[in-house]
């Protein structure tokens, strides 16, 4: 782009330091713009046109029709399967995610030891991670199935009643967040080993010498040190956990949530009123505004809790650290020794914990990647 | 106290055993115990078995499966008669949804990679005038269940005559809030200032500083936003069931078109299921460390 030569007038030297200053100028906004375009044509256009397509009769077939107001709201609210698709949506969430947190924290803890040939026991807890929804549900829809499901034929095995896995609605939630937290589990387990791992050794050498043994280090340091990717994989996982398809769309041969749509989830059910028997763009729009507030809603419940909750492990730490400094155990900041394992980017990474947590400042958190590769020849 | 190392030197490999054994007792760093072992052990056992289970169910034939959830111990080589049948299936579709597959993921991952890096290089090294703000606005767009906009997005792709063909499952996931955020990351911390003002001291233009100084740079985060790209695509389904159809599917899709055809006939079924895993399974073998590595380096759910 650039003449390598040297202008030859003074005239040029004008004329090419212009193109430069606005090469400068503009390049930023060029590098940036795909992403914006991108956004505003597949992200926030489609959101706001939903908005206009659920005040409209508008469906599949015959395209947009008459304004009819708040009318496609009224219908989805006074629908059953509406308030049946709410329930089950948050009866699979809850199952999933609750047990799918604990479990991995539990799992990042046992794989934050000096283990032998430790990248083989990360990838093995990883694996799931690549087997996609669809078929996790495919196999876990014959392991759960009611009749010949190996599940079933070890519980009549041990003595126990054999469960009917799709047709009571708690054991298919059941069932479904299995799947999930099957597949989920040992990803969000890497990212607990990650906040793990950037904890100051300086830390459990204190707690060793105050006499902690495994189990208090664990409660007493590990836990409060990682709460803010706790607090990030929770608010990750409850936008993603809200909006569940896969799973409940593949776990029988007819993909409505079951014959009394007891698994049907609220996106399934935004699925089959556009695309299913009903072809009711307008209705299916509302559905989509009205878990678009309900996700924003528990976002802003999450945010405000999450403030405080950093607030105080903010606190709370910067003490702890204080007392470790009087007893001469944590060097002063300035002579901090940076974490030398690249994992240790991993608490910068986190945006919600990070705008949430300002006052969070520890210095063992800064970014201190060394890659052999970072110097570009 | 002489370090391991001097230890093994003086006195043998044996002391220095030894030597490592006594004072990580206690320690911080010491060695876990066999209790450890055995329960990563057991999860590594359920992180695979689903997989083995198809295999099993794969290599059995209908009615062993009808009589017994367990008819056989270890798959067998008539699984991969059951894969031939399903690739020559005319109902299933399964080369098509194959090549699809492999063409979104490949494209996709190369332009989020490309435009990610580009966007990545701008927030972190270049000064322009709203950056803060703009950066902020990209993360909190991470945050927007885009999800839910299907509607009018098949909308437009009816009236672009883009619903049944792939361009409809490409475009919208060029690139990624995720992906800009994750490069500016990375490009902060591991590009220095002093490369890109000497690279503009030498007369470069901002584009060819990105290209010989920014994008080299960024290699390792590059290719392993492309990993997670390529993975979230593979497995992406949602939007592709509604755009696309059983005539031109990706391989989610064929999984669904699979339960519609065999619904009885489980073996296949598996089999079927466990084809269209394989390619990602092999992808994971080899760069499965890399994905590790990624996640802990603060890769977030796609």
């Amino acid at each position: 782009m650039t003449d390598p030569a040297p202008p030859r007038t003074p005239r040029r030297v004008a004329f090419s330091q212009k193109l430069s200053r606005w090469d400068v100028k503009v390049s930023p906004y060029l590098f940036i713009s795909p992403f914006f375009l991108l956004f505003a044509l597949t992200g926030l256009f489609p959101l706001l046109y939903t908005a206009v397509v659920s005040v409209h009769e508008w469906n599949l077939l015959g395209g947009q029709g008459d304004f009819v107001g708040l009318q496609n709201y009224v219908d989805v609210l006074g629908q059953a399967t509406f308030w049946k698709s709410l329930r089950n949506t948050f009866s699979i969430f809850l199952l999933s995610s609750v047990p799918q947190v604990v479990a991995a924290i539990v799992l990042a803890a046992l794989l934050d030891q000096n283990l032998r040939s430790a990248t083989f026991w990360r990838m093995g807890v990883l694996l799931p991670y690549v087997v996609a929804p669809v078929a996790v549900s495919m196999i876990f829809g014959r392991l759960f199935a009611d009749q010949y499901g190996l599940v079933n034929s070890l519980l009549t095995g041990i003595g126990l009643d054999p469960i009917a896995w799709h047709a009571s609605p708690l054991a298919s939630h059941v069932a479904i967040a299995t799947m999930v937290n099957f597949r989920w589990t040992g990803y969000n387990a890497l990212i607990f080993l990650a906040a793990m791992q950037a904890v100051p050794r300086e830390l459990y050498e204190a707690a060793i010498i105050d006499g902690a043994g495994r189990i208090r280090q664990f409660f007493s340091v590990t836990v409060p040190q990682i709460r803010a990717t706790v607090i990030f994989v929770v608010i990750t996982s409850t936008i993603g956990g809200l909006q569940i398809f896969d799973e409940p769309r593949m776990f029988d041969a007819q993909g409505l949530g079951g014959a009394d749509r007891q698994w049907m989830t609220t996106v399934l059910y935004l699925y089959d009123v556009a695309w299913g028997n009903q072809k009711n763009f307008g209705r299916a729009a509302a559905i989509a505004w009205l878990l678009f507030l309900l996700i924003l809603l528990i976002g802003l419940v999450n945010f405000a809790l999450t403030r405080r909750i950093a607030d105080d492990g903010g606190r709370g730490r910067s003490a702890r650290r204080r007392a470790l400094r009087r007893r001469g155990v944590v060097p002063v900041p300035d002579g901090e020794p940076r974490p030398t394992r690249p994992s240790a980017v991993a608490s910068a990474a986190l945006p919600p914990a990070r705008t949430a947590g300002a006052s969070d400042t520890d210095p063992d958190a800064g970014p201190a990647t060394s890659d052999p590769e970072r110097s570009a020849s | 106290m002489s370090s391991l190392p001097v230890v093994a030197q003086t006195a043998g490999p044996r002391a220095a055993r030894a030597a490592a054994r006594r004072r990580g007792s206690g320690g911080v760093n010491r060695r876990p115990r066999w209790v450890t072992y055995v329960i990563l052990a057991v999860v590594i056992v359920i992180s695979i078995f689903p997989l083995y289970y198809t295999a099993v169910l794969g290599s059995s034939d209908q009615q062993a499966i009808s009589r017994d959830p367990f008819p056989q111990l270890f798959p067998d080589l008539s699984l991969f008669d059951r894969f031939a049948e399903i690739m020559g299936s005319t109902a299933i579709n399964f080369w098509n949804g194959a090549v699809n597959s492999a063409v979104i993921a490949v494209v996709v991952s190369l332009s989020t990679v490309l435009f990610s890096t580009l966007a990545g290089f701008s927030f972190a090294k270049l000064r322009f005038r709203g950056r803060g703000p703009l950066l902020v606005f990209v993360i909190a767009t991470m945050a927007v269940p885009t999800q839910l906009g299907v509607i009018p997005m098949y909308i437009l792709a009816t009236r672009l005559g883009w619903v049944g063909s792939i361009e409809a499952v490409i475009v919208p996931a060029l690139v990624t809030a995720f992906g800009v955020f994750w490069m500016t990351q990375y490009l902060g911390e591991a590009l220095p200032y002093e490369l890109v003002e000497a690279a503009r001291v030498d007369g470069a233009s901002v584009l060819r500083t990105f290209w010989s100084v920014a994008l080299p740079a960024a290699r390792p985060a590059a290719a392993m936003l492309a990993l997670f790209t390529f993975v979230a695509q593979w497995t992406n389904f949602f939007w592709p069931s509604i755009v696309l159809n059983q005539s031109n599917p990706t391989l989610p899709i064929v999984v669904r078109s699979l339960q519609a055809t065999y619904f009885v006939d489980y073996s296949l079924l598996m089999a079927g299921v466990l084809l269209v895993t394989l390619p990602l399974i092999v992808v994971f073998l080899f760069t499965g460390k890399q994905l590790v590595a990624g996640i802990m380096q603060g890769a977030v759910k796609g």
